[in-house]
This record gives C-alpha cells, sequence and structure tokens, in this order.
C-alpha cells in the first residue's frame, strides 16, 4: 500500500531546492520499487511540475518504473567484457529458470529480471547482481544455486 | 574535529596525524572495493578483525579497509606493511594463518604469493608483481595507501597540500596556466585540453560559474572513475577546488550513476568531512574562497555522459544532449559557464600543482602527456585496472602486463573507447597508445576501457553488440542517431543470423557516413565506428557471413549448429540431462545424438560434455552429418563408467 504520509516526508527532504526531481523520484524509487501514480500526482501539486514532465522523466531513465518491481532484482550485466565472457548464456539461464523476459517481474513479485549495461566489475565477467550482492566469474550452471539463496 | 583556518594549521594537523602513525608499526591493507567485494572481502575483514582480537593485537594492528588497487582478477587483496607483503586470493580460511605467520612470525606464506604462471617464480612484494611493475601508477598507487572513509589518511600522505598552494600563492590565471603547460587533456574520451576549457569558462561572461565531476561511468567495459571515486574521493574533490578556484566558481557538482553504490557514499562521507574540515564551505582554510560541492546520482542513461546531457540531468530534466554550437563553457548548468572534466582529469590536477606542469609533461609522449589508466578485461590473463604512461604500446599492455590470452587461444582484436571506439587488430599491436594514434587506427582513447578478444570472439557480433547497446540507450532526439542505429541494428542481426544480403556491407558504410555527419552529438557521429572498424579490419568475416553463410568464430547462434561425434560420445547423459529443450536423444549405452529441429543452438550441450570426451562438436557453413542409425546406437558394455556423470534417467 502506498503511504501518502510517507511520499510527503520524501518530497519534504527537498522542497525549496533546484533541480532536485530526478533525485526526489530516485528515493521515491528506492522506498516504493515503483514510481507510483499517487507519488506522481503529489510532486506534480506540491513542486508545481506539470504531471506529463514527471513521466517524461520517470520513461527516460532506466532506473526509474512505473510497474512494481520483484523483492528481489537480478541484473545481468552485459557490458562489453561480460558480453565476450559469455554473459548473454548467463542471461539466458536467468529467463530460463524464472521463465520470464529480461525487462520483466516473475508474477509472484519475487523476482525482476534486468539486463544493465555495465556495473563496472568488468575485471570478473560475467556478473550478475542480485540486490546488491555481486556473483562474479559465474558459468550458466552457477545460476540455479545463487537464485534459490532469496526468498 | 576543529576547522583548519590556515595553512600552517593543515601543516600542523598532517604533522601530528604522521606523528601518531608509525610507519614501521604493522598496518594490513585490505581491498574494500567493489571487485574485491564481489569475491567476499567483507568475510574476510571480519576474519581479520576477530582474529587480531583473540590473539590481543587489536591494538597493536592497524585494518586499513581501502579502494581498488586494480589486480582485480587475483582479489580478495590483502597487502601487509611495513613489509608490503602482498597475498592474493585471500579467503577467510587463510586469515589465522596470516596472522599468525606474518604478522607475528613475520613469515611468508608461500601458496598466498603472487607465482608467475609460465615461469613459476614468485613475487611477495606489490612492486615486484609483473602485473604492477611496468605500470606508473601515480592515481591508482594511492589507494592502498589510504581507507576513502577517512580524510585523515589523505592529509597524511599530502592531500590538500595543492589546493592550500594555490589558494595561498597562485592566482586563478596561473593555476590555468600550469594546466596548460601541463598538457592536461581531458580523462573522458574526447581529449580536449583541460587548460583551455578552464580558460574559456573563466573568460565567458555570466555568473555564477559551476565546475562539474563527470562520473557517469557508461563506457561499458571501463571502470577506472569508478575506482578513483570510490578509493580516493578527495584527490577528485581537491582537484574540483583547485579547478573552481581557477574558474572563479562557487559551487560544484559530482554526478555519479547510480550504479555505483559504494562510490556515491565514500563520495558523499567525504564532502561531509572536507567540509567539516574547512576545506570545503565557507572561507577555506581562511582564504576567503568559498566553495560547495553537491552530489547527483544519475538515474541510468548512458547518453547523459555527455556533457550538455549531464547538465540538463542536473537540472532535473531529461539527460538528452543539447546542440554543440552552444558551448557549456558559455551557457552551460542553468545556462551559466559550466566546466565539466573528467573524474580522472580532476584527479590529475593535485599532481600537476603539487609536482609542477614541468614534471607532469615529462611524462607521455608529444601530444599526451601524463598517465592513462585502462581497464583491461575480456579475454586476458591478468584483468584489472592498468596505469601506464601514454605512449605504452598496446602489446606491452595486454602481453607484459596483462599476462597474454588464456587458454592457448590467438588473440584476435583489442576494442578501444567503449561504444564509440574500434576494434583494433593485431598487426597495430606495437601501436603507442595515446590520443592521437588511436584516433589514426579508426578507434579512440575513450575513458579507457580495453576489451581483449580471441578467436572465439566474432567480429560481426561485436559490432552488433554495439549498435544494440547504443540503439537502447540512444534518446532519441535526433533522427540521424535514432533512425540510423534502428537500420544498422536490423542490417547486422539479419547478417548475424545468416540472412545477409549482397549490398548489406555498402548500405552499412553509407549510413556511417550520414550519421556521423548529421548526428545531434558525440553519440550518433560515433556510433558506427565499431561497425567501420570491424569492416576495415575484418571484412573478410562479414564476406564469410553474408556469402559463406560461416561464422569464422563459431560464435553466431544464427550460424552454428551442433553435433555429437558418434565415435567419441561415451553416452555419459551430460548433454542429455542438461539440454533445456529435451534436445538431445539417447540413454544408458546409447550414443546421443541431438535432435536439429527441436535444438536452439544454446550450446549448453557443447559445454557439458566432459572436455576429454570432447563428443559435442560445433560447426559453420557446412552441413551437419546425418545422425547415425538407430540400430548402431549401442556401446558395448563396460565403456559407460568412464562418463563420471551419468545416473539414472
Amino acid at each position: 500500500m502506498v503511504s501518502e504520509k510517507r511520499i510527503d516526508e520524501i518530497i519534504d527532504k527537498y522542497e525549496g531546492e533546484e533541480g532536485v526531481l530526478i533525485q526526489l523520484l530516485l528515493d521515491i524509487q528506492n522506498e516504493f520499487k515503483l514510481v507510483p501514480k499517487e507519488a506522481i500526482a503529489r510532486i506534480s501539486t506540491r513542486l508545481q511540475i506539470p504531471i506529463s514532465h514527471i513521466y517524461r522523466i520517470v520513461s527516460f531513465y532506466n532506473v526509474l518504473s512505473l510497474e512494481p518491481t520483484g523483492r528481489h532484482v537480478i541484473q545481468v550485466c552485459l557490458g562489453t567484457a561480460c558480453h565476450v565472457r559469455g554473459g548473454p548464456r548467463i542471461l539466458d539461464e536467468v529467463e530460463n529458470l524464472l521463465k520470464i523476459k529480461a525487462g520483466t517481474t516473475t508474477e509472484d513479485l519475487k523476482f525482476t529480471v534486468k539486463r544493465v549495461n555495465c556495473i563496472g566489475c568488468c575485471a570478473l565477467g560475467p556478473v550478475m547482481l542480485v540486490d546488491e550482492d555481486y556473483h562474479g566469474k559465474l558459468s550458466p550452471t552457477d545460476v540455479k544455486g545463487i537464485l534459490a539463496r532469496y526468498d | 574535529m576543529a576547522r583548519i583556518n590556515s595553512p600552517a594549521d593543515l601543516e600542523r594537523l598532517r604533522e601530528e596525524i604522521r606523528a601518531k602513525r608509525d610507519p614501521k608499526e604493522p598496518c594490513i591493507a585490505i581491498c574494500a572495493g567493489t571487485g574485491c567485494i564481489a569475491l567476499g572481502v567483507h568475510k574476510v575483514i571480519a576474519a581479520f578483525r576477530e582474529g587480531l582480537k583473540e590473539q590481543g593485537l587489536e591494538d597493536d594492528v592497524d585494518i586499513r579497509e581501502t579502494g581498488c588497487p586494480g589486480f582485480c582478477e587475483q582479489g580478495p587483496i590483502v597487502v601487509i606493511y611495513p613489509e608490503e607483503i602482498c597475498y592474493l586470493r585471500v579467503q577467510p580460511e587463510d586469515v589465522p594463518e596470516i596472522i599468525s605467520e606474518t604478522v607475528k612470525g613475520k613469515r611468508i606464506i608461500d601458496r598466498l604469493v603472487y607465482k608467475d604462471p609460465k615461469t613459476g617464480e614468485i613475487a611477495v612484494k606489490e612492486s615486484e608483481i609483473p602485473f604492477y611493475k611496468y605500470q606508473k601508477r601515480l592515481l591508482l598507487g594511492t589507494n592502498i595507501l589510504l581507507d576513502p572513509r577517512n580524510i585523515e589518511d589523505y592529509i597524511a600522505i599530502g592531500g590538500y597540500q595543492a589546493l592550500s598552494k594555490v589558494l595561498f600563492g597562485f592566482t586563478p590565471e596561473r593555476v590555468i596556466e600550469e594546466v596548460k603547460t601541463a598538457n592536461l587533456r581531458g580523462r573522458g574520451g574526447g581529449g580536449f585540453p583541460t587548460g583551455r576549457k578552464w580558460e574559456s569558462t573563466r573568460n565567458a561572461v555570466g555568473d555564477p560559474k559551476y565546475v562539474i565531476v563527470n562520473c557517469d561511468e557508461g563506457d561499458p567495459g571501463a571502470f577506472m572513475d569508478r575506482a578513483l571515486m570510490e578509493g580516493n574521493p578527495h584527490s577528485v574533490i581537491e582537484g574540483l577546488a583547485i579547478g573552481a578556484y581557477a574558474i572563479g566558481a562557487h559551487e560544484g557538482f559530482i554526478y555519479v550513476r547510480q550504479e555505483y553504490p559504494l562510490a556515491v557514499k565514500n563520495t558523499i562521507l567525504a564532502i561531509k568531512q572536507a567540509e567539516d574540515y574547512g576545506l570545503l564551505g565557507e572561507n577555506i582554510l581562511g582564504s576567503g574562497f568559498n566553495f560547495r560541492v553537491t552530489l547527483h546520482k544519475g538515474a541510468g542513461a548512458f547518453v547523459s555522459g555527455e556533457s550538455s546531457a549531464l547538465m540538463n540531468a542536473i537540472e532535473g530534466k531529461v539527460g538528452e544532449p543539447r546542440p554543440k554550437y552552444v558551448h557549456t563553457s558559455d551557457s552551460g548548468l542553468w545556462d551559466k559557464p559550466s566546466d565539466l572534466n573528467n573524474v580522472e582529469t580532476w584527479a590529475n590536477v593535485p599532481l600537476i600543482i603539487n609536482n609542477g606542469a614541468d614534471w607532469f609533461a615529462s611524462i607521455g609522449t608529444e601530444g599526451s602527456k601524463g598517465t592513462k589508466i585502462f581497464s583491461l578485461v575480456g579475454k586476458v590473463n591478468n584483468t584489472g585496472l592498468v596505469e601506464v604512461p601514454m605512449g605504452t604500446t598496446l602489446r606491452d599492455i595486454i602481453y607484459k602486463i596483462g599476462g597474454g590470452i588464456p587458454g592457448d587461444k590467438k588473440f584476435k582484436a583489442v576494442q578501444t573507447g567503449g561504444p564509440s571506439g574500434g576494434c583494433i587488430p593485431e598487426r597495430y599491436l606495437d601501436t603507442p597508445v595515446d590520443f592521437d594514434e588511436l584516433t589514426k587506427l579508426g578507434s579512440m582513447m575513450g575513458s579507457g576501457g580495453m576489451i581483449v578478444m580471441d578467436e572465439d570472439t566474432c567480429m560481426v557480433d561485436v559490432a552488433r553488440y554495439f549498435v544494440d547497446f547504443l540503439c537502447d540507450e540512444s534518446c532519441g532526439k535526433c533522427v540521424p542517431c535514432r533512425e540510423g542505429l534502428k537500420h544498422l541494428r536490423e542490417i547486422l542481426n539479419r547478417i548475424v543470423e545468416g540472412e545477409g544480403q549482397e549490398g548489406d556491407i555498402e548500405l552499412l558504410e553509407e549510413m556511417a557516413v550520414v550519421m556521423k555527419a548529421s548526428s545531434l552529438c558525440a553519440l550518433g557521429a560515433t556510433a558506427a565506428n565499431p561497425v567501420l572498424t570491424t569492416l576495415r579490419y575484418f571484412r573478410d568475416e562479414y564476406e564469410a557471413h553474408i556469402k559463406d553463410k560461416r561464422c569464422p568464430a563459431l560464435a553466431c547462434k544464427g550460424l552454428v549448429a551442433y553435433y555429437i561425434d558418434p565415435s567419441a560420445c561415451k553416452a555419459c547423459l551430460r548433454c542429455l540431462k542438461t539440454c533445456p529443450v529435451d534436445a538431445v536423444i539417447g540413454g544408458k549405452k546409447l550414443i546421443h545424438v541431438i535432435d536439429q529441429a527441436k535444438c536452439t543452438k544454446c550450446g549448453t550441450c557443447f559445454y557439458m560434455c566432459p572436455p576429454k570426451f570432447g563428443a559435442v562438436k560445433k560447426i559453420s557453413g557446412e552441413p551437419v552429418p546425418p545422425p547415425i542409425p538407430e540400430e548402431e546406437r549401442a556401446l558395448p558394455s563396460g565403456t559407460r563408467k568412464e562418463g563420471g556423470g551419468g545416473g539414472e534417467q
């Protein structure tokens, strides 16, 4: 449930500052795992920013999402170094196991799978990030065991 | 902590900190950068804290959690001072032995030191390891010496000395002159002379002026900015403050991509500490100079790394580039004169001030001075961050420092410059790396990603990979980039899928010319570079895909097929059990066969087949041999046990 009080608290942190919209939306995303419609309306009213402008920002940046994300976010790195070391095979395996495509969320809202263009762990490729845990030097056979650690 | 109010105060504090630290006392420096975190260093650190406590040594031995020293391949990395003993791939189980043997007993544990895989020679000290020996680590070398979360560590090694020197001894014009004489060029990719950029911003009409750090390191395969921002944020902040003084700015921004959470955290803390110590904020060091710094997090958009797009993002807008005929030095952030430089560029500034422009200009080549950090990754033995003087050859970087290509594979190309760069083939390995030489080869320096590719990498696929990447990241504002990339992708996709047509190569070349001439920003103008350089050096691979429907590297799914060599198959069931689409037919003591109609070419069977059998073959451009007749598939008894895997279905 989206708490209006919490939305207001987050907006309070930024009100009065110039150019805060993205930082504010990042905080909202962090709190609710998506940018809820209620938040967009509230930001628009309180900061006097047109709703269309806020939607434009949310749809432009990869981190911001209008759809709910899963409890755990899996980011499979497909930067160049990971690509040449077999990153696409890791993504294939994740997609096979969870039976969803990158960019979507499992029905039970457990996992969201994303492809990410480099998380800067290039020396350890291929790399996958689950929430804040980095898993490096992966082979497709490692994936199943890693996913089993999250519930 | 009391504020530092004068240069004398700063020197006094420095002496006090140094006096408290006896360089002869043992100190355990442990890399706590993102790479080593991924390798589980937190458990190693906890084991050291616990182990020292158990031995009653917690007050005698310091533990320093540092930034990344670069040798990520061999992490977690632990360096024990004062002897500078460097232990690699340290696991929590090793810690009690390290404490009793090395910290207390001053004895070296052989299995944890570097051993040359070819000669077997060991190297105990960090500086003796070949990976480090051939580098010149002016920037990265300090990472292991300090905890980025403690400003006093930075002050102890001479930090903020350069800022103090300019605030009390240099006019702003002289600072700019120094940077110009040093011939520092932008490390973010373009290589534009930093001093000239500062000068135009200083001379631009408008007030206030802004200075910006670009840590939106989006180039896939590059992570040196992350290592600097995470590992030594104060060096960047100090450089930024010096630049602000030279330009006449009182407000600065550090833009860090949110994919780098540790860099964000350490930078916020560093800004706070610098403010508390009076090294940022009002009346810095009592000089009357005011300078405030704010951190902005990116929200995930590659194009935001372009300077004008980044300024839009700081303003809270969509990170799209602005037309280039308006220079950001005249009209940048909030339409005010703004100077933006890359993390590595800023980090070089204190070095130039401390050591002099002539010293800096004595390192490197005619047109490119100083050192450059490269991220050496991909198909190379020693992956990690490498800092070398400009002009070092690609061969030295890849072979002397990088230790060559793993698994006796053949080198094919090295990709530099990120999605705007290109792939350089073996015959140019002796090229000295600097801004101008790489451009001559059709590639560019970029931010310093260096991705090594071996014979298993398909160059058409690499071109497609970058085009695909840029297609996702193009902001869509201008037609040549948006539509051009889409069509490049379409053509490349059909080539790698075996549907390439006569005339495709010429069409790619024609579109590349148009995109270069007419795109709004560098993203579009350079987007075709990976296609052009691969065409220039690996045209035969394109032709093989189009004419012979063959992928010479056996990498493109649409052009390869897998089959099982019946004379090598031992019916071990491994491929049969792991095939995700049940395309392997066979059973106990029955030679396995792949059902080509079902096969999705995922390659799982190829990787699962034990190397000693090597029964699963990958082919391209030739017909798949017909399956062995069913009546001949039974293996004589006694052969199955060798399989190793197996078991009941």
